[in-house]
């Protein structure tokens, strides 16, 4: 299975503060032994402080862009990673050996990518058919 | 860490450290079973201890040292098993010394290099493929014998059988559980890399079963392949192989129409290739060409990535094909590469340069009845506009094909020839 592991923005980088040479030094060697152990880091990156960011708002056909930066930390992500591991117990268990991804308290969420092999109860051969000519066009 | 972990998560630590667990014990043990069983009672060990007092700062070490004990433990036990009591008493401590000392020292050594170990022993040539695929999955993979009887569509009995005569038959050669070196490296390494790529296409190929694929069988032979690109960085074909199965992983979600028949590449909807995997396949076959990669695993990589590339089908660079392929005929020489080949050169240059060489192999015992040279051989004809012959080439190769839907397509190109 796939999941998504999330890096939480915390305010140290929403100021944009930088990561020292040490916390970098950890990160690339946890990178390695995720390598070795053979999870397949599929995609990943950091992302910049929302003072970067856009967000565009949905209300019935209006469409409003609002800039950042975005007042709830909390809700903000600062990185992510996507990570191919045999269950969540697993991803659990390899973020729990992760450095610490944020000078102070953090936080990091793991969610499952949502496939379509996860709802194949709720599938019918009528339904695979239509989601397989829908994926032709 | 807190107190009161769950088995389950508990169980999640364990399966990260089984296998270098595994590796360290095999060596100092001499014996795969024991060290299977040794890091089995550390497990539970660990799920008695651990809810009570909180998972330890570094569990692989803390596994290790209590599977240490047991090991010393056992080794004493034999030792007083096979020999007089009152023979031993002094030359107990001394050994029992002697192991302890082996064993920190194994402690120290370069964690990579004992489960590469491990891996290099579990693929030995002294081992059957079957039994190599078997054994690579359980104490590696850390399969279960139910799961892999599973896969290869086997009984659990004969999974478990076949284990066990393989960690015997290690047991005999006196295995070191070491990671060859100079002269006997490549040759141990083209076996681990050929049980990985089995145990891919068997998942990728289904050879028995009503399935077409099996794509868990896949995700283990990748799991293993990146495994080993991390502890061997730098040898190209572990590049080059590691590339090959993730861009033909990529093309799984393609690969079965939704009846589960199989869609030939031509006909694949690229939109729905695994762009992560293609993009993960691509580094790693830049790697492998960065370290001169020109091995089977890497050109064969190569091909995958000519594919990987185009938009769609009619973009498809045959003239690069073509050339990969003079080049792995010289490094892999067999009778489907040069079909393979002749197939490519037609798409890059024109049916008559592939007719040209699908004549120098016509006669090839190995692809006497093979469905698919006729049925090339047809294709050339055709576009060649040479119907007639086209046709008798079609109907053979339909009368060969033991494949019903592959029979009616080749029917059909017959009666297409007027």
């Amino acid at each position: 299975m796939r999941v998504m592991v999330i890096v939480k923005a915390t305010d140290d980088s929403e100021k944009g503060a930088s990561v020292t040479r040490e916390a970098f030094q950890a990160m690339e060697k946890f990178g390695e032994e995720l390598i070795k152990a053979g999870i397949g880091v599929l995609a990943g990156a950091g992302l910049m402080n929302s003072s970067k960011g856009k967000r565009i708002a949905f209300d019935g056909a209006n469409r409003t862009v609002i800039d950042g930066p975005f007042a709830e930390t909390r809700e903000l992500i600062a990185g992510f990673s996507i990570w191919e591991v045999k269950d969540i117990d697993e991803a659990v268990a390899w973020v729990k050996r992760s450095p610490n991804p944020m000078p102070g308290r953090s936080e990091i969420e793991i969610r499952p990518l949502g496939m379509m092999e996860e709802f194949e109860e709720s599938v019918t051969p009528e339904t695979k058919e239509i989601r397989y000519r829908l994926h032709e066009i | 860490m807190t107190a009161g972990e769950t088995h389950q998560a508990i169980e999640a630590i364990f399966r990260i450290e089984r296998a270098r667990l595994i590796a360290r014990l095999a060596r100092i043990m001499r014996n795969v079973d024991r060290a299977e069983e040794l890091a089995q009672d550390a497990l539970v060990v660990a799920l008695s201890e651990w809810p009570k007092t909180g998972v330890p700062a570094n569990p692989g070490a803390w596994l290790m040292t209590t599977a240490k004990r047991r090991a010393i433990d056992a080794i004493r036990r034999d030792r007083i098993l096979r020999r007089k009591h009152d023979e031993i008493a002094q030359e107990l401590d001394s050994a029992v010394d002697g192991t302890a000392e082996e064993v920190e020292a194994a402690i120290n050594d370069e964690l990579g290099d004992e489960l590469l170990g491990l891996i290099f022993t579990a693929c030995h040539p002294v081992l059957s493929a079957d039994a190599r695929a078997a054994l690579t999955l359980r104490v590696i993979g850390g399969l279960t014998t139910d799961e892999i009887a599973r896969a290869f569509l086997s009984s659990e009995a004969t999974i478990a059988q076949r284990i066990v005569r393989a960690k015997k038959t290690i047991g005999k050669a006196g295995l070191r559980f070491e990671v060859p070196r100079g002269a006997e490296l490549a040759a141990r390494l083209a076996s681990v890399l050929e049980v990985i790529y089995l145990i891919f296409n068997e998942g990728y190929a289904a050879t028995a079963g009503d399935d077409l694929v099996r794509p868990s069988l896949c995700l283990e032979a990748q799991r293993l392949g990146r495994m080993l690109a991390g502890l061997m960085p730098q040898d190209a074909e572990v590049q080059g192989l590691l590339a090959l199965m993730e861009i033909q992983a990529s093309r799984l979600p393609a690969r079965t129409g939704p009846d589960g028949a199989l869609v030939t590449l031509t006909e694949q909807n690229r939109g729905r290739w695994d762009r992560l995997l293609i993009r993960r396949g691509l580094e790693a076959l830049a790697r492998a060409e960065a370290l001169g990669g020109d091995g089977p695993y890497a050109l064969q990589a190569a091909l995958a990535a000519c594919h990987a590339r185009a938009p769609s089908a009619a973009d498809t660079d045959w003239p690069r094909i073509a050339a990969l392929y003079d080049r792995l005929r010289a490094v892999m020489p067999s009778p489907v590469v040069d079909l393979n080949r002749a197939i490519a050169h037609s798409m890059a240059f024109g049916p008559e340069a592939g007719l040209r060489l699908i004549d120098e192999i016509a006669d090839v015992d190995a692809l006497r009845n093979y469905a698919p040279l006729p049925a090339a051989r047809g294709d050339f004809l055709f576009r060649a506009g040479r119907l007639a012959e086209a046709r008798t080439e079609f109907e053979v190769a339909a009368k060969l094909t033991r494949n019903v839907r592959e029979a009616a397509f080749l029917r059909a190109r017959a009666d297409a020839c007027g």
